[in-house]
């Protein structure tokens, strides 16, 4: 199979006419990992991806495509194949902004929004995500703080993840911030709920009813 | 049937205006909203880029704390937020099409004492507005009409699609026949369900804003007056980034975004303090000022 020209690939990104790289276009066979299609599809219990057309009616109908490095018909291809690397490295999966336009015109009925979603949790548990993308930094903070306080408070959640991926924007942002605060949309006192331990206690039973095998 | 009403966070800050008018319009057509005790977040898009079974037990919690404040006899669990209304909506779907991930969250939820059964039934207020208080009903109750004024509706994406059954995922129509039912004019508009680019806005800005700007000019290219959304996020994203976008593009948007609650309201002749227009940036103008007392409105 022909790889497709990644925008932001390390390799290739800035060069210019008279500095050009040779890069091997083709991926071998034993290079694949034949196992990732199966993989994905048991964990997003997204059993049609095999069945797949590749009809791109997707790619057609994804309001990000025009951003993506792959196309989500070519991710589903390449997930199939085997293609992990390129996969989990890709911006396509980060991309995607859950609005499910895709699931509801597949013609074969497969849930590529729930793909995206195994792609970028295996993605995270491998730590195989491009580097700085704000993306997966918003998503842990989001859940370490439901984990803490049961609900989120939108303030503190911005202010992690510009903390933690570029400080600078934070100032970009506070304009915004000040005139939703002040506008009563916006508030630094963190929403709790009452019976946190409870919450706690679903949550750790069913890390432990996961055993080792999936996360 | 009784109607529980879950907020979710956002309903807590940026969407507050979302809340007081959901409550105040629900209030003023006496349908009684009582507030899930101790809800917890439902997770969102974010908890399933992170753990798959966690963002189902956290969504089934409010499920079942809903099922048991509700009684015995079924309970509907208003959901205003766009990304509530989905995360629930899914959540039931998975739980009740796959028995071992109901297993796997019933296994977590037992250690407290709590069991889901499925018993609730996930509602938006659009859906309970228009299906079971009745359009009719709305259109009778109006006092100000709102005569003439141009009213682009935007659905969004996670209240219509994947699992809402109350209308089209892709072309849905409930809004625009609540907003002729307020004596307004719902334009065309083939725009109306595609993505406002949810949280890249915070994340990838320049994807995210790019798809904002896409749906305000088109809207505005349409001749909206006033454009009106059920979703917290869609209603910060094309209202918040306006300046920004017309900065970095060199565009000349300048549209009102409100909830579809707060125009309801408007029309319904209600307090504008309790419906939240003060929160907004950008005030519909439009709508507001065609309305005097006792007069209906016109522009």
């Amino acid at each position: 199979m022909i790889l497709p020209t990644p925008i932001l690939n390390e390799t290739t990104r800035g060069f210019r006419s008279e500095k050009k790289k040779v890069v091997r276009r083709i991926k071998y066979e034993a290079e694949l990992d034949h196992d990732f299609g199966e993989h994905i599809a048991a964990h997003a219990y997204g059993e049609r991806l095999m069945s797949c057309i590749q009809c791109g009616t997707c790619s057609a109908t994804c309001p990000l495509s025009h951003y993506m490095d792959y196309t989500p018909r070519k991710i589903i291809a390449m997930t199939r194949e085997g293609f992990k690397e390129e996969v989990l490295n890709s911006l396509t999966i980060w991309l995607c902004a859950s609005c499910y336009s895709c699931l509801v015109q597949c013609p074969r009925q497969i849930h590529i929004t729930d793909v995206m979603y195994a792609l970028k949790r295996e993605a995270i548990a491998q730590g195989h995500y491009p580097r700085r993308l704000p993306i997966p930094v918003l998503a842990k903070a989001f859940v370490n703080q439901v984990r803490r306080n049961g609900r989120n408070t939108e303030s503190w959640l911005l202010v992690t993840l510009y903390l933690r991926t570029n400080p600078f924007k934070m100032l970009k942002e506070a304009v915004l911030g000040l005139r939703l605060f002040l506008a009563g949309r916006m508030s630094l006192k963190p929403d709790k709920i009452k019976r946190r331990k409870e919450l706690t206690t679903i949550l750790n039973a069913v890390e432990a009813g996961k055993g080792a095998s999936i996360s | 049937m009784n109607y529980i009403y879950y907020p979710g966070c956002s309903l807590h800050s940026t969407g507050k205006a979302y809340a007081e008018s959901v409550q105040t319009v629900f209030r003023a057509l006496d349908i009684s909203l009582e507030e899930l005790e101790d809800w917890n977040c439902c997770g969102a898009t974010s908890y399933f880029s992170m753990d798959e079974t966690e963002a189902f037990a956290l969504a089934a919690r409010n499920l079942e704390l809903a099922e048991n404040q509700g009684g015995n006899g079924g309970v509907n669990l208003i959901a205003p937020c766009a990304a509530c209304y989905l995360v629930l909506t899914k959540t039931q779907h998975y739980l009740t099409t796959y028995p071992d991930i109901k297993q796997k969250v019933n296994d977590a939820l037992d250690k407290v004492g709590l069991h889901y059964e499925g018993k609730t039934s996930v509602r938006h207020p659009l859906d309970v507005l228009v299906n079971d208080y009745g359009l009719d009903k709305i259109a009778k109750r109006v006092t100000r009409p709102l005569k003439g004024l141009k009213v682009a509706c935007y659905y969004g994406c996670q209240v219509v699609r994947p699992y809402a059954t109350f209308d089209d995922a892709m072309y849905p129509t409930s809004m625009d026949r609540l907003v002729k039912a307020l004596g307004a004019e719902p334009i065309e508009w083939p725009l109306k369900t595609r993505c406002c680019g949810g949280s890249l806005t915070g994340t990838i800005q320049e994807a995210g804003l790019r798809l904002s700007r896409a749906l305000l000019l088109d809207a505005q290219r349409r001749k909206a007056d006033i454009l009106v959304t059920c979703c917290p996020l869609c209603q910060h994203n094309l209202e918040c980034y306006q300046g920004r976008i017309n900065r970095k593009m060199k565009d000349h948007i300048d549209l009102p975004v409100a909830y579809f609650t707060q125009l309801m309201g408007m029309a319904l002749g209600l307090e504008e303090k309790e419906l939240g227009i003060h929160r907004l940036f950008i005030k519909p103008r439009v709508a507001v000022s065609a309305q005097k007392k006792g007069e209906p409105a016109h522009v």
